[in-house]
């Protein structure tokens, strides 16, 4: 059922062409070269961030129960508190870019091509 | 079956306070006097959430809308979903309980279950949608040869959901004996019975609404908690702090320590302590985490409810906001049982340990906090925090049989939409027995290595089988399917051979594989075995395999010809 339906999008001749002229639209590699890259990117910072904090923890317990100035408060805590916020603002940022920018970018290409129903 | 909810609903009130049943297990010095504020919290709860599957049950008629509540869901409902799926009372009670004991070490548990979500996110989540329609093996086998694919995604998915159900069953019953001064076995049953409600009749739409509730209960209860533990500190987190460090100070000079040992166990709780010993169990663990997160079925089916990629986004952020904001009151919430609990000889006993056993902390800072009425509130959240996940891991495992299963492997795709509804109604009916009866078997076993199981596999099969057949063009049928299931297969026997199991569970003596965690090992043979297999598969398969990436490609990235919101 499932792979009946899926053939019958790709397959039926005149979509088939205009999904072959999407893809080979400058544009249309463009657009997915750099949400690619803007993806990989992200991933790797908020991937580095964790191991580096990890390795942190495991190397160097005294330096993250090092006090900040005079208080108990220490410099783990900022630091794995601001891991959360890290995650919290890079997912943001990347949602805010895509809504502005790849989405807009994309239905203007689709529609290009005649997909102007299944762009919005 | 109006009449046949609403008897069982009776019946599960009914068994509620029965003296008989309750007497038991007496003696039992864990067990607490019946707690009827949260009883009738919990009763509460349970009646609006029936009522819910009730409504939801008048709309499930298709395929659709019993796996993806016909793919309706806003990506705001959907992240609080995924969130309430996330924001187990393991994490809720088991975080809060470390930071009660240890302090700083709890924090990075919380942080190390909130980065997988990015990563699904950056890579994933809108190729997700775009190529998926009920289950995550729809987008695993999308270019490839059906059965082996499926197969290998149904086997993981079954595995998978055990290991995290067992947890999930077992912290129910040792919870509900607890909270509600309950036996363990009524418990179980209770959970297993509502869970089943939920999805049999209900199905996604159902299990997405009490998720939803749930979230929004908990959020709710986690943030009074810590605005009040603030308020106690004249919101001060320094003020905070250096008040745990005294009273832990003051506790280890009770305990006969010197003043400088005293000193240092009282700062020691601002430092990372002992739950990360060696730099390989460090990041096995992170590794585990950040990457089963992705790999998770019943995460994964939440992406099918949302009608396309922009809302499947949303979700995510949503999700991780709320999933973030969850783990910071969780802190501070840890840190006011140090104060607020810890110091309060009625809610420990002689030996300065928690009453009522180490998961209480939470629970006693309700007390303190709110008295009976918020101690009744958080104590029925949590246990509908427990059934609102195994009502989500259920669903999960139902799909995965009839779609995955049933509907594309033996039938070939050409089962009707009304048999597939039926094998998933026979699965959740088996799994429902299953989970009981698994739950009572395990009364006694350790569940914090289950779930921890439960991420490494999806961390070591699911997530390479996906990333690669969505990102890598050269990956093919038998790599998918044999490469996931040497990453699987890795996962599961290096932990069986892990101090935890080994040693801990079987009393066998010292392990086989020293590490905690195995993923550091088990992730990159998963993904190693689908590219080498791959890479060597001559087999005329591999041909249509690779040849079918680049309109798998333009789909994933463009939507085109994503299945629509809803089927009808």
């Amino acid at each position: 059922m499932a792979q009946g339906t899926k053939e019958g999008a790709l397959n039926d001749g005149p979509d088939e062409q205009r999904i072959a002229a999407v893809a080979a639209d400058p544009r249309y590699a463009r657009l997915v070269a750099r949400r690619a890259r803007l993806g990989w990117l992200l991933s790797a910072v908020i991937f580095f961030a964790f191991v580096g904090y990890l390795l942190l923890v495991a190397f160097d317990k005294a330096l993250l129960g090092m006090p900040i100035g005079q208080g108990v408060t220490s410099i783990g805590i900022p630091l794995g508190l601001g891991l959360i916020l890290l995650a919290i603002a890079l997912t943001g940022a990347y949602v805010a870019h895509a809504n502005r920018h790849h989405d807009a970018q994309m239905a203007a290409l689709l529609t290009d091509h005649g997909f102007q129903d299944r762009a919005a | 079956m109006t009449a046949w909810l609403a008897a069982l609903a009776a019946v599960s009130i009914a068994l509620l306070p029965l003296p008989a049943l309750a007497a038991a297990l007496e003696g039992e010095a864990q067990r607490q006097p019946v707690n009827w504020v949260a009883i009738l919290m919990f009763v509460a709860f349970v009646g609006l959430t029936l009522w819910i599957t009730k409504a939801a049950a008048a709309r499930t008629r298709t395929a659709s809308d019993f796996y993806t509540a016909g793919g309706g869901i806003s990506g705001f409902q959907n992240g609080l979903a995924m969130a309430g799926d996330y924001m187990s009372a393991a994490s809720f009670l088991g975080i809060s309980a470390q930071i009660f004991n240890d302090g700083y070490d709890g924090l990075i548990y919380s942080t190390g279950f909130l980065v997988g979500w990015p990563i699904l996110l950056f890579l994933m989540a809108e190729r997700l949608r775009n190529l998926g329609r009920f289950t995550f093996a729809d987008v695993a086998s999308y270019r490839f040869a059906q059965p082996p694919v499926r197969s290998f995604a149904a086997v993981s998915t079954l595995l998978v959901v055990s290991f995290y159900l067992i947890a999930q069953m077992v912290g129910a019953g040792q919870l509900i004996k607890l909270l509600f001064g309950l036996p363990y076995a009524v418990a179980v049953v209770i959970v297993g019975a509502l869970m089943m409600l939920y999805v049999l009749f209900g199905g996604m739409r159902a299990t997405t609404w009490v998720q939803i509730i749930k979230a929004v209960l908990l959020l709710g209860g986690a943030s009074f908690m810590a605005l009040m533990v603030l308020a106690h500190m004249g919101f001060s987190l320094e003020a905070l702090f250096a008040r745990a460090v005294e009273v832990k100070t003051q506790a280890a000079l009770a305990d006969g320590a010197t003043t400088a040992e005293a000193a240092e166990r009282g700062r020691s709780i601002m430092a990372p302590g002992n739950f990360i010993k060696d730099p390989v169990s460090a990041i096995s663990f992170g590794l585990a985490l950040m990457l089963g997160t992705a790999g998770l079925p019943h995460i994964l089916m939440r992406f099918f409810t949302v009608p396309d990629a922009k809302e499947a986004r949303k979700s995510v952020l949503w999700a991780t906001g709320w999933i973030g904001y969850f783990y910071i009151l969780t802190f501070i919430i840890g840190f006011g049982a140090i104060v607020l609990v810890g110091t309060e000889s009625s809610y420990l006993d002689g030996q300065g340990a928690l009453r009522g056993g180490g998961n209480m902390a939470a629970i006693h800072l309700a007390h303190a906090i709110g008295g009976n009425a918020f101690l009744g509130f958080i104590s029925a959240v949590a246990f509908a925090t427990i059934l609102a996940v195994v009502a989500g891991l259920t669903l999960s495992a139902a799909s995965a049989v009839s779609h995955d299963l049933y509907a594309t492997v033996f039938k070939h795709g050409q089962a009707s939409s009304a048999d597939e509804l039926r094998v998933s109604r026979l699965t959740t009916l088996a799994l429902g027995a299953l989970a009981v009866l698994l739950g009572l078997l395990f009364e006694k076993q350790n569940v914090a290595f289950m779930v921890s199981l439960a991420f490494a596999l999806a961390a070591s099969g699911n997530f390479p089988v996906l990333i690669l057949s969505l990102l890598w063009n050269g990956c093919t049928t038998r790599g998918a399917a044999w490469g996931g299931t040497i990453g699987l297969l890795t996962a599961f026997v290096l932990t069986l051979l892990s101090p935890a199991v080994w040693t801990t569970t079987f009393n066998l003596g010292p392990a086989p594989f020293p590490y905690s965690s195995a993923a550091i090992f088990s992730v990159p043979a998963g993904f190693l075995s689908i590219w080498l297999i791959s890479l060597l598969d001559r087999s005329p398969r591999a041909a249509v395999d690779k040849a079918g990436y680049p309109a798998q490609r333009v789909r994933a990235e463009t939507g085109i010809g994503a299945f629509a919101a809803s089927d009808h």
